[in-house]
């Protein structure tokens, strides 16, 4: 039984919205190993009970990749214990959760360079090397 | 490399988002979460992030004039506490609020010049926010620098691209509205007749409400898909009853009869005392408050449907909506035509609910209240 902060118990008859949505992970995995097609669930679109979130983020569990990105706040990705299966929670600056995702992909794009960025990296590279700002003095 | 938009006078360019991100050092992958909080927050589909993201970073930001009537404030309120603050800073940091003398440091006379000015430069481009009903009585009722509501309005909306309604004063008269209506409030789209108008009702709306059609603007250059009466489909498009967590209680026919008895505790569904969610169109079953915290069904208590036209009239807060509406000049209906005994069945079955109420009540205690 779950206890939400206003007192309201909750038992197992509030729970109606885990399963469905457990279901459509599996269905989005099958899609992914079948055909390649990745699949996002934003968890804020579902009305879901006191409880069910942590019901969810319960049964899918913790994998062997965590990551922490620091940009606009920072985010918390995860790959849940069924591989392919990815949990992405992005906080604002005051750490409140904006948005929270359960992404079906090999790695949530959001991990990869991103090209733009790549691009300013390497004038930046190449600026600090034409003006030795690394430090590197010739010998 | 990030290109410099400031202005030597300290004001910045109206280049792109993207430009404007870009300057201030946004990485693409912050620019990224920015557009998936950014499509959760329209109610838009993960599948769109891309398109979003391709559309904001070519988005200009649009001048805007947010003019506050017969309010409450409450509105304002609801948007600056928003909990997003990186995100939605980012939202308003891609418009130009040039007008809303709730939050500006000017008054009097250089205000009202920052608006004109305002709306001679961007001419039939710039957006239009108004909260508050407008007086049709007296214009004294309510007036800003000397000008009347109903004259500032007019004025204003000559040149705007649009009109963005927020809250249920701007967009169905309110509270102000409500009988007998002493200054005869009435809502943007009873005078405005000529523009686009999106109606963005509650009491005060949801601030991610408020900032996804903002964001919609920004992003797509248009105003999202409107119902019957001017809301954005996205937010407004399913009712509170439909999304509810408690709506298979209502199916089981299991209903909290009192605010303290054995349903009331274990969550089932608030229709029996008032709830008007399956009249009220809003999203905060779903976008929920207070940063996703909760939202008044959670807290147990019933849907009040103040996005809806004349929700403060709709015939008490506590009242199941099946139960006969009783306002006075109804009453005095039913008398008029011999049909007391239906007001003598009502007020019986009242006194029923009330003995029943009393005999089923348990008093909380400290116990309770612990959350172990």
């Amino acid at each position: 039984m779950n206890t939400s902060p206003f007192n309201i118990h909750t038992g197992s008859e509030l729970t109606w919205n885990v399963q469905p949505l457990l279901f459509e992970v599996r269905h989005a995995l099958e899609e992914l190993l079948d055909s390649g097609e990745t699949s996002i669930i934003d968890l804020r679109s579902i009305p879901l009970a006191p409880g069910e979130e942590e019901t969810i983020l319960k049964t899918l569990g913790q994998g062997e990749v965590h990551a922490r990105l620091s940009a606009l706040g920072p985010s918390e990705i995860y790959e849940t214990r069924y591989a392919g299966v990815w949990l992405i929670t992005h906080y604002n600056e005051e750490q409140a959760i904006v948005s929270r995702f359960i992404e079906i992909t090999k790695i949530p794009d959001i991990l990869k360079s991103q090209q733009e960025d790549m691009s300013s990296a390497l004038a930046e590279l190449t600026q600090a090397l034409e003006s030795q700002e690394l430090g590197i003095q010739d010998t | 490399m990030k290109k410099d938009l400031s202005k030597k006078d300290g004001t910045s360019e109206k280049g792109t988002l993207g430009e404007v991100l870009e300057s201030r050092g946004v990485s693409r992958r912050s620019f990224m979460k920015f557009c998936a909080t950014t499509a959760s927050m329209m109610a838009l589909p993960p599948v769109m992030i891309p398109m979003i993201a391709k559309a904001l970073e070519n988005a200009r930001r649009p001048s805007v004039i947010w003019l506050s009537f017969q309010e409450c404030t409450g509105c304002t309120e609801s948007l600056t506490r928003a909990h997003t603050s990186s995100i939605e800073s980012l939202i308003f940091d891609s418009i130009s609020l040039d007008y809303h003398h709730t939050l500006q440091a000017a008054a009097g006379t250089a205000a009202e010049a920052a608006r004109e000015a305002a709306m001679e430069e961007n001419f039939g481009n710039y957006l239009l926010v108004v909260d508050g009903s407008i007086p049709l009585g007296n214009p004294g009722y309510s007036t800003i620098a000397g000008i009347s509501n109903l004259e500032m309005l007019t004025e204003s909306a000559k040149g705007a691209a649009a009109i963005i309604a927020v809250g249920t004063c701007a967009t169905y008269g309110g509270i102000p509205h409500a009988n007998p209506n002493p200054t005869g409030a009435v809502s943007v789209k009873d005078i405005i007749t000529d523009k686009p108008i999106i109606n963005v009702p509650g009491c005060p709306p949801i601030p991610v409400v408020i900032t996804g059609v903002l964001a919609h603007y920004l992003t797509f250059g248009s105003l999202p898909e409107l119902d019957h009466i001017g809301r954005p489909k996205a937010f407004y498009g399913q009712s509170i009853h439909d999304r509810c967590y408690r709506r298979p209680f209502y199916d089981k026919g299991k209903f909290a009869e009192t605010f303290d008895d054995e349903g009331a505790r274990k969550g089932w569904c608030l229709f029996k005392l008032g709830c008007k969610g399956p009249t009220t169109y809003n999203a905060c079953a779903t976008t929920k408050w207070n940063g996703g915290f909760s939202w008044p069904i959670e807290a147990g208590h019933p849907c009040l449907g103040c996005s809806e036209p004349d929700f403060w009239d709709g015939g008490g807060f506590y009242k199941a909506l099946s139960m006969p509406t009783e306002n006075l000049s109804q009453t005095a209906v039913y008398a008029a035509a011999g049909a007391a005994a239906a007001g003598a069945a009502i007020g019986a079955l009242n006194r029923g609910k009330k003995n029943a109420s009393n005999k089923i009540h348990i008093k909380t205690t400290i116990d309770d209240l612990r959350k172990d």
